[in-house]
C-alpha cells in the first residue's frame, strides 16, 4: 500500500446498500409502492373477511395493517419532498428501508398466509395455533404484567450476566498471567467448567436465600466460565515480543497486564462473551420456569398452564427480542472496542 | 530532517565480558554464544554479521536485558545490566506494533509506561515528523504499509531517546527501495543525536554503509571471528572501493568468497 493509498482509504467507509446522490434513485417510489402493496392487501383480508370463530381486536389488528401500509405507501412522496442531504441519517434510513423492501413484502405476506389459515380458515389445530390478533389482544390487555416480566427478566439477566463476565474476565486474565493462580484454578475449571450451570440448579435454590439469588449465581456461572476460559486462552497466546516491546520501554508488571495482555486479548474475551451471552439466556428461562416467580420464562409457564398460547406466542415474542436486542448491544460494544480489527464479522 | 532536541542523549558505553549463552532444546543444552568480548564505545554504530541462527539476537536480547546470560555480564556504561531499561531500546525485524492503538498511541508507549506523557507527550509529534509519519497519528497499524510500520516503530523507539538503539534486522522485511532510503535515514539519524548503535544485519552492503565497525561471528555457537574498523567518512558513497575491498574480506570470512 503506497502513501496515497493509505491516506484515501482512512477515512472510514461508510454508506448503505443503494447509493443515494443529492438525487434519490428514481426506482425509490415504486419500491415503496410495491411494500405497501401486500399490506394493503393484509389489511383487507384481515378487515373484509369475517372470521371463522370469533376473535377478538381483529378491527384492531386491521388498522395496524392499515397504518403499516399507509406508511409505506406514504414514504415515496415524502423523501421525494424532503430531498435528504446525501450522507444525512435520514437518507440512511431510508437507503435501509429500500433495502428491507423485499423483507417487508415477505413479511405481509406471511401474516396475511397466517391470518387466513387461522382466523378465516380455522385450518390449523386449535389452542395451539392462534391468529396474530390474539398476539395483539395480549399486547393491548396484559402489558402491565408483560412489562414487570420483561423487566425482571432483564434485570436478572443483566446482574448475572455482569458479575460473571466481569469475574470471568479477572479469572481468566489471572490464570493466564499467574503461574500460581493456574496451578490452583486450572483444576477446578477443568472439572466444574464443562457441567452445565442447570446442573446446580437444585443445590442453588436449597443453598440461596432467595431464589433471585440462586438465579444470579447460575447465570453468573453460565456466563463466567466460557468468559474465563477465553479470556485466559487469550492472554495465554498474546504475541511474547508484545511483552519484550513494553518491557524494554519501560513498563511495570501492571502496565504489562492492562495495556498489553487485556487489550490483546480482547477479540478473545469478547468470544467469550458471546458465548457467556447465549449461555446465560438459556439458564435465565429455566431458572425462572423452575424458581423464580417472574420473569418472561415464569409468563411463558403460567401461560401454558392455562393454556394461552396466544399469551405464549407474545412471551416468546418479547423474549426474542430481549435476546436479540442484547446481543445487538454486545456486537455494538465490540465493534466499538475492536474497531481497530479489520474484517469483523458484522451482525 | 527535524531533530530532536538533543538533550542527555550522549552515546552509552556497552561492555560485553566473556558471554556465553545455552538454551535448553529437547532436554539438551544448546550453546548459542561462545565467550564473546565486546566493548562498544560511545557513539560507535557496531554492526554485527553472521550466519543466520548463530546467535545475534539473542545477543541483543542480553544486552537489552530481556534474558540474563548464562555465564559472564554485561555492563552498561559500568553498571551491570540486570533487566531492560528504556535507555537501551530496540526495534525489532517486524515492527510488533500494538494493533489496538493508533500510530500516535503505539509511539507514546514508552511515555504512558513511565507515566511521562503530561511532560514529555510533545515530543510524539517530533518523533512521528522525525521518520516522516505526520498525517497518519490516527492511522492504526494494519492501515500502514511495511515501511510505514517500521518507521512508526523507530519513532516508538526514539521518542525515548535512547541512549543505546539495538537494530535486529530493522529493515530485513523492506522492499529494497525503501531499504536503501531508510538507511541513509538511519545513519543520519545516529549522526545528528550521537546515540551508541547495535545493529544486526544480513546485508553486507548495509553494515559496510551505515556502521563505524563490523563484528563478524562464526556459525552457533557465535564465536567472534573478525572486528573490523570501517574507517570512512559520511555520507558514505555504496560504490567506494574501500567498502568493496572490505565487502570481499567479509565474504571471505564468512566463508561465501567463491560467490563473489
Ligand atoms: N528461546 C529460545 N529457546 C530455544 N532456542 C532458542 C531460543 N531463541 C533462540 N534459540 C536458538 O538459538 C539460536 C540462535 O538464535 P538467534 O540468536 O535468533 O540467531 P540469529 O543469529 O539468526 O539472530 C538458534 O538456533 C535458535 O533456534
Ligand atoms: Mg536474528
Amino acid at each position: 500500500m503506497s502513501v496515497n493509498d493509505t491516506a484515501a482509504a482512512l477515512p472510514a467507509a461508510t454508506g448503505g446498500a443503494l447509493p443515494i446522490g443529492a438525487v434519490l434513485p428514481s426506482s425509490l417510489p415504486l419500491r415503496f409502492s410495491a411494500a405497501a402493496l401486500p399490506w394493503f392487501l393484509a389489511a383487507g383480508a384481515t378487515a373484509l373477511w369475517p372470521d371463522a370463530d370469533e376473535w377478538e381486536r381483529t378491527g384492531e389488528f386491521a388498522s395496524l395493517l392499515v397504518v403499516a401500509a399507509g406508511l409505506l405507501a406514504l414514504a415515496a412522496p415524502l423523501t421525494a419532498a424532503i430531498r435528504p442531504a446525501p450522507r444525512s441519517r435520514l437518507a440512511s434510513a431510508v437507503t435501509g428501508l429500500s433495502a428491507a423492501v423485499p423483507w417487508l413484502i415477505a413479511l405481509a405476506l406471511g401474516v396475511t398466509g397466517w391470518e387466513i389459515l387461522t382466523a378465516k380458515l380455522g385450518l390449523l389445530p386449535r389452542p395451539f395455533f392462534v391468529p396474530p390478533q390474539a398476539l395483539l389482544e395480549v399486547y393491548l390487555d396484559d402489558w402491565p404484567r408483560l412489562l414487570d416480566c420483561f423487566a425482571a427478566s432483564l434485570r436478572l439477566l443483566v446482574t448475572g450476566y455482569a458479575v460473571g463476565s466481569m469475574l470471568g474476565v479477572v479469572t481468566g486474565v489471572a490464570i493466564g498471567w499467574s503461574r500460581a493462580v493456574g496451578y490452583w484454578v486450572h483444576p477446578v475449571l477443568r472439572l466444574i467448567g464443562p457441567l452445565p450451570a442447570t446442573a446446580w440448579l437444585p443445590i442453588a435454590f436449597f443453598a440461596f436465600p432467595t431464589s433471585w439469588s440462586a438465579s444470579v449465581f447460575l447465570i453468573a456461572l453460565a456466563s463466567g466460565v466460557p468468559v474465563t476460559v477465553l479470556t485466559w486462552s487469550g492472554v495465554a497466546g498474546v504475541n511474547s515480543a508484545y511483552y519484550d516491546i513494553a518491557r524494554t520501554l519501560g513498563a511495570s508488571q501492571r502496565f504489562l497486564v492492562l495495556k498489553v495482555a487485556v487489550p490483546a486479548a480482547m477479540p478473545h474475551v469478547f468470544v467469550g462473551l458471546f458465548m457467556g451471552l447465549g449461555a446465560s439466556f438459556a439458564v435465565l428461562v429455566v431458572a425462572e420456569m423452575l424458581g423464580v416467580k417472574s420473569g418472561v420464562g415464569w409468563y411463558l409457564q403460567w401461560a401454558q398452564g392455562w393454556a394461552a398460547y396466544g399469551n405464549m406466542y407474545a412471551a416468546l415474542l418479547v423474549m426474542a427480542l430481549l435476546c436479540s436486542g442484547l446481543v445487538t448491544l454486545l456486537f455494538r460494544v465490540r465493534d466499538r472496542l475492536l474497531a481497530w480489527q479489520k474484517g469483523m464479522l458484522k451482525w | 530532517m527535524v531533530a530532536l532536541e538533543n538533550a542527555d542523549t550522549a552515546g552509552m558505553t556497552i561492555d560485553v565480558q566473556a558471554v556465553s549463552h545455552s538454551f535448553e532444546l529437547h532436554g539438551s543444552p544448546l550453546p548459542v554464544l561462545d565467550g564473546v568480548e565486546l566493548r562498544v564505545e560511545p557513539g560507535e554504530l557496531v554492526a554485527l554479521l553472521g550466519p543466520s541462527g548463530c546467535g545475534k539476537s539473542t545477543l541483543l536480547r542480553l544486552v537489552a536485558g530481556l534474558e540474563p546470560p548464562s555465564r559472564g555480564g554485561i555492563l552498561a556504561d559500568g553498571r551491570p545490566i540486570d533487566g531492560p531499561d528504556p535507555s537501551r531500546v530496540v526495534v525489532f525485524q517486524d515492527p510488533t506494533l500494538y494493533p489496538w492503538r493508533t500510530v500516535r498511541d503505539n509511539v507514546a508507549l514508552g511515555l504512558e509506561a513511565r507515566g511521562l506523557l503530561r511532560s514529555r507527550g510533545h515530543r510524539i509529534d517530533k518523533a512521528l515528523a522525525l521518520v516522516g509519519l505526520t498525517g497518519f497519528e490516527k492511522a492504526y497499524p494494519h492501515q500502514l504499509s511495511g515501511g510505514m510500520a517500521q518507521r512508526a516503530a523507530l519513532a516508538r523507539a526514539l521518542v525515548n531517546d535512547p541512549r543505546l538503539l539495538i537494530l535486529d534486522e530493522p529493515l530485513g522485511k523492506l522492499d529494497s527501495l525503501t531499504r536503501l532510503a531508510m538507511q541513509s535515514e538511519l545513519v543520519e539519524l545516529w549522526r545528528s543525536k550521537g546515540f551508541t548503535g547495535l545493529l544486526v544485519t544480513h546485508d553486507i552492503e548495509e553494515a559496510l554503509f551505515m556502521a563505524t565497525r563490523v563484528i563478524v561471528f562464526s556459525g552457533r555457537p557465535a564465536r567472534i571471528k573478525a572486528d573490523l574498523s570501517i574507517d570512512r567518512p559520511y555520507p558514505r558513497h555504496r560504490g567506494d572501493p574501500v567498502l568493496t575491498e572490505l565487502r570481499h574480506r567479509i565474504l571471505e570470512l564468512l566463508g561465501l568468497a567463491e560467490t563473489w
